[in-house]
């Protein structure tokens, strides 16, 4: 009896087997593997769209439709960028374009796309100290904190949040430093509780901060180009693969998760995410205009190369 | 007493913030990942401590003090080095260990294997000089001196193991670098740990889930600390 139930099993077995062969087939897959089914793509990330949830909500589809697994390894933009760089993941959704575009220039990163958008807000005690409430300029704001020296929280981690706050002060033409001016080291979410313990101001994406308003008594108060603030607190995505041509990697599959990410499917899905019933993330890789720029480090020409 | 009983209103415990399946997975890693470096560190520290305890010669004490020097060793820097090993541009890079399991056991072996073999050592060595002849006196074979000395010294080795246990399955610093704290999009761990689980809490300032999760994490180590206990004590019976 035993045996019997093996022979079905083992006709059962190749019949699926070859059944499988044939669907590869017409799909235009090769007998020996059925497309990238099974495969694991590396993704390196950021902590923003990691702890927002927002990775698990675009990556369960994906999964899916492709018959592969997701490893979202979240590390701040700098470290996902190192991690990179090592050849130790296939593809890298940042939000620091200085650093996207260094990691481009040397090579590492091919394909770049944009992916979508939110902003960065100013947050401080509700009292405010310094005065900056409504500014319509974030450097004008940094610069009034730098002056009274009120107590400022920065991420010191080299993340996408630190990379925009530190350009911040450069654009203001103020170092920061001194007893006012505090580096955590730490996630988004810790230093948003360091600045709430501390009645600090700090810079924060505004996902992170809404995701976290119910629990700190911080408030908004420079917004962001959402909420009609300045410019300079816009915080984009992109998302590039790990070059083949410089590294061992899965570029068939991250060149996939690329199609997907920047698809009418998942912009939707970005689109219509909400946490606490607010928006976190704005889609911006389809547009009916052409947008060069998103392929190529800013400033690039190739006018400029050439010569 | 029931006077203040009444007053105070019942407090209501939070619901559980999370999906069984997600808190089951997680603690399957932890074990499994922790359970094994044991297992491999414990294979290698024993004999190790057994052929000090039985020998002298030049050098030893360097040598033990640098055993206990990596007992002390930082569990972030154990990470980057087994980092540097695994990565694709290092000398394992061919076997793709990068962000699994099999890495992470490799770090927390290598946090572990000195603690055990410091104490194991320490235990060894505390095992009365004449039982060791006494069972070489009785026609013991090395093997045979050896094993009385593993009896007798039991409790000792069995600290040795759950200290090396508690370095394993407590430390957050390398499985997160050599890990990468991977759960899948439907909420099962893959390389997530007790420990890295509790620091994405507490990243987002969710501190009261990663208390949650301290607290199992606790229950478990508390719980192999008294199977191992029990056992010992099992053994003093025979």
């Amino acid at each position: 009896m035993p045996i019997q139930r093996r022979t079905f099993l083992a006709a059962a077995g190749t019949g699926a087997v070859a059944g499988l062969a044939g669907c590869s087939q017409i799909l235009g897959g090769n007998d020996q593997t059925a497309g990238v089914a099974g495969e694991t793509l590396t993704l390196t990330t950021t902590t923003s769209t990691y702890d927002t949830g927002l990775l698990g909500e675009l990556n369960g589809p994906f999964e899916e439709m492709y018959g592969v697994s997701v490893d979202s390894v979240a590390q701040g933009t700098g470290a996902a960028l190192e991690t990179a760089r090592n050849g130790d993941s296939d593809v890298v959704m940042v939000h620091a374009r200085s650093l996207e575009d260094e990691f481009m220039r040397n090579g590492h990163g091919v394909n770049r796309r944009d992916i979508m958008f939110n902003d960065f807000v100013i947050v401080g005690p509700e009292g405010d100290p310094a005065g900056i409430q409504g500014m319509a300029s974030a450097t004008e704001a940094f610069t009034t904190i730098a002056n009274s020296e009120s107590m400022f929280v920065s991420r010191g981690d080299n993340s996408g949040t630190h990379t925009k706050e530190l350009l911040i002060w450069e654009q203001a033409g103020v170092e920061p430093g001194g007893d006012w001016y505090q580096e955590t080291g730490t996630g988004m979410g810790e230093a948003l509780n360091i600045a709430n313990e501390q009645g600090a101001y700090t810079l924060s994406d505004r996902g992170t901060y809404l995701s976290q308003r119910s629990e700190i008594d911080l408030v908004i108060l420079v917004q962001g180009p959402i909420e009609g603030g300045p410019e300079t607190l816009a915080n984009p995505y992109g998302i590039m693969a790990v070059n083949p041509a410089v590294h061992d990697v899965n570029y068939d599959l991250s060149m996939a998760y690329i199609g997907y990410i920047t698809s009418p499917q998942a912009q939707d899905l970005i689109d219509g995410y909400r946490a606490n019933g607010e928006q976190l993330f704005f889609p911006r890789a389809l547009s009916e205009d052409p947008d060069f720029q998103q392929y190529v480090p800013e400033g690039w020409s190739s006018n400029a190369t050439s010569g | 007493m029931t006077v203040i009983a009444g007053a105070v209103p019942i407090v209501s415990l939070p619901a559980f913030p999370f999906e069984p399946q997600y808190v089951w997975s997680i603690i399957d890693v932890s074990l499994y990942v922790s359970g094994l470096a044991i297992v491999f560190s414990t294979a290698v520290s024993l004999p190790v401590a057994l052929l000090l305890g039985f020998t002298e010669f030049r050098g030893k004490q360097f040598l033990q003090a640098i055993i206990n020097t990596g007992m002390g060793f930082p569990s972030v820097v154990v990470g980057l080095l087994v980092l540097f090993a695994v990565s694709n541009q290092g000398p394992l890079g061919g076997l793709d260990l990068v962000f699994t399991r099999e890495a992470m056991i490799m770090s927390q072996f290598v946090l572990a294997t000195p603690a055990i073999t410091a104490i194991s050592l320490a235990a060894v060595s505390g095992v009365e000089e004449n039982v060791r002849d006494a069972a070489h006196v009785l026609g013991g074979t090395r093997v045979d001196v050896a094993l009385v000395t593993i009896k007798e010294a039991r409790y000792g080795i069995a600290t040795a193991i759950l200290a090396g246990f508690g370095r394993a399955i407590s430390e957050v610093g390398s499985v997160l670098i050599v890990g990468g704290n991977i759960a899948s999009a439907d909420g099962v761990s893959k390389t997530r740990t007790l420990t890295t689980a509790i620091q994405l809490e507490a990243r987002q300032g969710r501190y009261e889930t990663a208390m949650v999760l301290g607290g199992i994490l606790l229950v478990i180590v508390l719980l192999i600390n008294a199977v191992v206990v029990r056992l010992g004590e099992g053994g003093v019976m025979q």
